[in-house]
């Protein structure tokens, strides 16, 4: 019943309904991509063909729906692969820098007193340097490569996870049913894991999976900057980093390389704007008080 | 009030210890041969690494090794960047006036129009201008800012070449560096006026356009956000609608009356995000090329320059702790029901 009410509000309202549809399109682009672009490199499909080694990009041409970059890396294999890439990395990020959210902010509110004040300390430390500028560093130590990147993603995350549901599972802990419970005598991790996570952990669930595109944008920050994706990998992020010599285009015709920046610049603006429109929704439904 | 500030400055070398730590504990991966770089104070001890490594130790356990850095530090010795060609403390002192300048630039655009585009909003809500506003500020908040810059930049200088990628123009760069033009403060904007030179300060200004307009893309969706809300509560009020029963005109309804009361919040969120626009500084200045500290980390990052990327987080880290704490107090000073403690 929850989640037919919730699919109604997106269907009844335009705007969620237009993120929902964008994120269901990359979904299905992101799932079908060895159709919709046939695998090159079976070893790492990530790896985009390149068709010679000549420098210049071309534009788009019959086989070459959206052109090539620089070095002849096919866009439109790059795109497609990219959404795919931009999914895992989402999900993966969001999935593991949920967890250990989960651990510690569980840990932090059933124990309380000095547990709870050294691991909330340790959210302050990561907090205290933005984001970007943390994933940026850890990244560039760790060298850079997806799964380094990735890994610097969860680091820079996990903490607000912590704390969101640190505060969902103290206010759950004063219901009269947890003290029912321990009336009956149940013992901790029992009440912990029957009856306080289970009342307490959904809208933290809703929140992060709606920090998919968030996470994907910072990703594509890294790889834009050179310390993620490297160089010939599907990655957003990376194509637009591949387009940067060439904006401005030659002296004749200060556009003649638009198509470098226009594809995957367009796949991750309607990835992230589909994200937005949706969370903006859910937060409408989630919070009450707003109408 | 006093207690709450003492805790919260408290919190200050703890943040910054766990952040250098988590860092200088990934450094260790690294051979010693790079991470000799940390203490090598001129380029031309760069030729005898090995004895740098045995004379700092760095083969010995990460804690000892952590200490003798903090050492250091204290002493305010950030080490050598390679890739800036300079020490550390140099670098950060000669590229930090620009990131601030460049914020401080951003910031007014986004209040200026943020402001205004929230108001716009409000007055007419639900109607087609209403929503013209959200679509426009939900796209700016997806745009990343590194499409934002590359678009810019290929029009407003590829196509149209009206302003310039880089800090200033070559001119510029003649006279800030000849005898003539005295560095007071290091902000080139504000030398320039103390200098009397209104060249010097047209041309920094225009390079400081493209970046800041790509900055303010983010902060602006937010800013028009709360600013229409928060217009929308003062509108409602009964003063309000005492005013317009008085006769006064729409406009000095909206502006002197609800617009006064309604831009509170708009202001201590302005100095909320001033901080947070310090990591969008990051990437545009890397796209424009503007001397900034921003730019420095991210060079230092690529170029796995150890001294520059440490003393670069520590910094950011010692500004984030006290921006925050000064939004925390501007709170206060603004709205006096909030208290701290």
């Amino acid at each position: 019943m929850f989640q037919n009410r919730i699919l109604k509000r997106i269907c009844t309202n335009k705007t969620s309904l237009a993120g929902f549809i964008l994120v269901a399109f990359f979904g299905l682009v992101a799932l079908l991509a060895p159709w919709l672009a046939p695998v090159h490199n079976k070893n790492n499909p990530y790896q985009m063909p390149q068709k010679s080694y000549a420098i210049a990009p071309q534009p788009p041409s019959g086989g070459y729906w959206f052109g090539t970059t620089e070095q002849q890396y096919d866009l439109y294999y790059g795109v497609v692969w990219g959404a795919r890439l931009a999914f895992e990395i989402g999900v993966t990020v969001t999935f593991f820098a949920f967890l250990v959210g989960l651990l510690v902010g569980a840990t932090a509110a059933y124990f309380g007193g000095k547990v709870d004040e050294v691991l909330m300390r340790l959210t302050d430390v990561v907090f205290a340097v933005p984001s970007l500028v943390l994933a940026m560093v850890i990244a560039a130590m760790l060298g850079p490569d997806i799964k380094n990147m990735m890994i610097a993603l969860t680091v820079v995350s996990w903490p607000s996870y912590a704390r969101l549901i640190r505060g969902d599972i103290l206010s759950v802990k004063q219901r009269d049913y947890v003290t029912a419970a321990r009336t009956l005598g149940a013992r901790g991790p029992r009440i912990l894991l029957r009856h306080i996570l289970p009342n307490s952990i959904y809208p933290s669930v809703v929140v992060a999976s709606l920090d998919i595109g968030y996470v994907v944008l910072t990703a594509a920050s890294l790889s834009f900057l050179g310390l993620g994706a490297q160089p010939g990998t599907a990655d957003w992020g990376q194509l637009i980093a591949m387009s940067r010599n060439w904006v401005l285009g030659t002296a004749q015709n200060p556009f003649a390389y638009w198509y470098t920046v226009a594809a995957p610049g367009g796949a991750i603006f309607l990835f992230v704007l589909g994200w937005n429109l949706l969370g903006d929704a859910f937060r409408d439904i989630l919070d009450p008080r707003q109408v | 009030m006093v207690r709450y500030l003492i805790r919260r400055l408290m919190m200050l070398p703890l943040v910054v210890l766990g952040v250098t730590f988590l860092l200088f504990f990934l450094t260790q991966r690294l051979s010693p041969e790079m991470r000799a770089s940390l203490y090598v104070k001129d380029p031309r001890q760069m030729g005898s690494l090995e004895e740098v490594i045995r004379q700092y130790g760095l083969r010995d356990n990460v804690f000892k090794q952590y200490g003798r850095w903090l050492a250091q530090v204290a002493r305010g010795d950030l080490g050598y960047s390679p890739s800036a060609n300079m020490p550390v403390a140099q670098a950060i002192k000669q590229y930090f006036p620009a990131t601030v300048q460049l914020a401080l630039v951003t910031m007014v655009l986004v209040v200026f129009f943020g402001v205004w585009f929230g108001v716009f909003s409000a007055v007419h809500k639900d109607r087609w201008q209403d929503t013209l506003a959200r679509v426009i500020s939900v796209g700016g908040f997806s745009l990343p800012i590194f499409v934002l810059g590359l678009l810019l930049l290929m029009l407003f200088y590829g196509k149209l070449g009206w302003f310039a990628p880089g800090g200033y123009s070559l001119q510029t760069d003649l006279i800030i560096h000849s005898g003539s033009f005295k560095m007071y403060t290091g902000f080139l904007l504000l030398d320039a006026v103390l200098n009397g030179n209104g060249r010097v300060f047209i041309d920094v200004l225009s390079h400081l356009v493209l970046p800041a307009v790509t900055l303010c893309i983010g902060s602006f969706a937010l800013m028009v956000r709360v600013m229409r809300s928060s217009m929308l509560e003062e509108l409602g009020k009964d003063y309000v609608r005492t005013a317009r029963a008085k006769g006064l005109l729409p406009r000095q309804v909206v502006y002197k009356h609800a617009g006064k009361n309604a831009i509170i919040p708009v202001i201590t969120l302005a100095g909320i995000q001033f901080i947070r626009l310090l990591g969008g500084t990051v990437i545009v200045e890397t796209i424009f090329d503007y001397p900034g500290i921003g730019r420095f980390g991210v060079i230092a990052a690529q170029q796995l320059d150890i001294a520059g990327i440490l003393g670069f987080s520590l910094m950011v880290a010692v500004l984030f702790v006290l921006g925050n704490l000064l939004s925390d107090l501007l709170y206060t000073a603004v709205d006096p029901r909030i208290r701290l403690d």
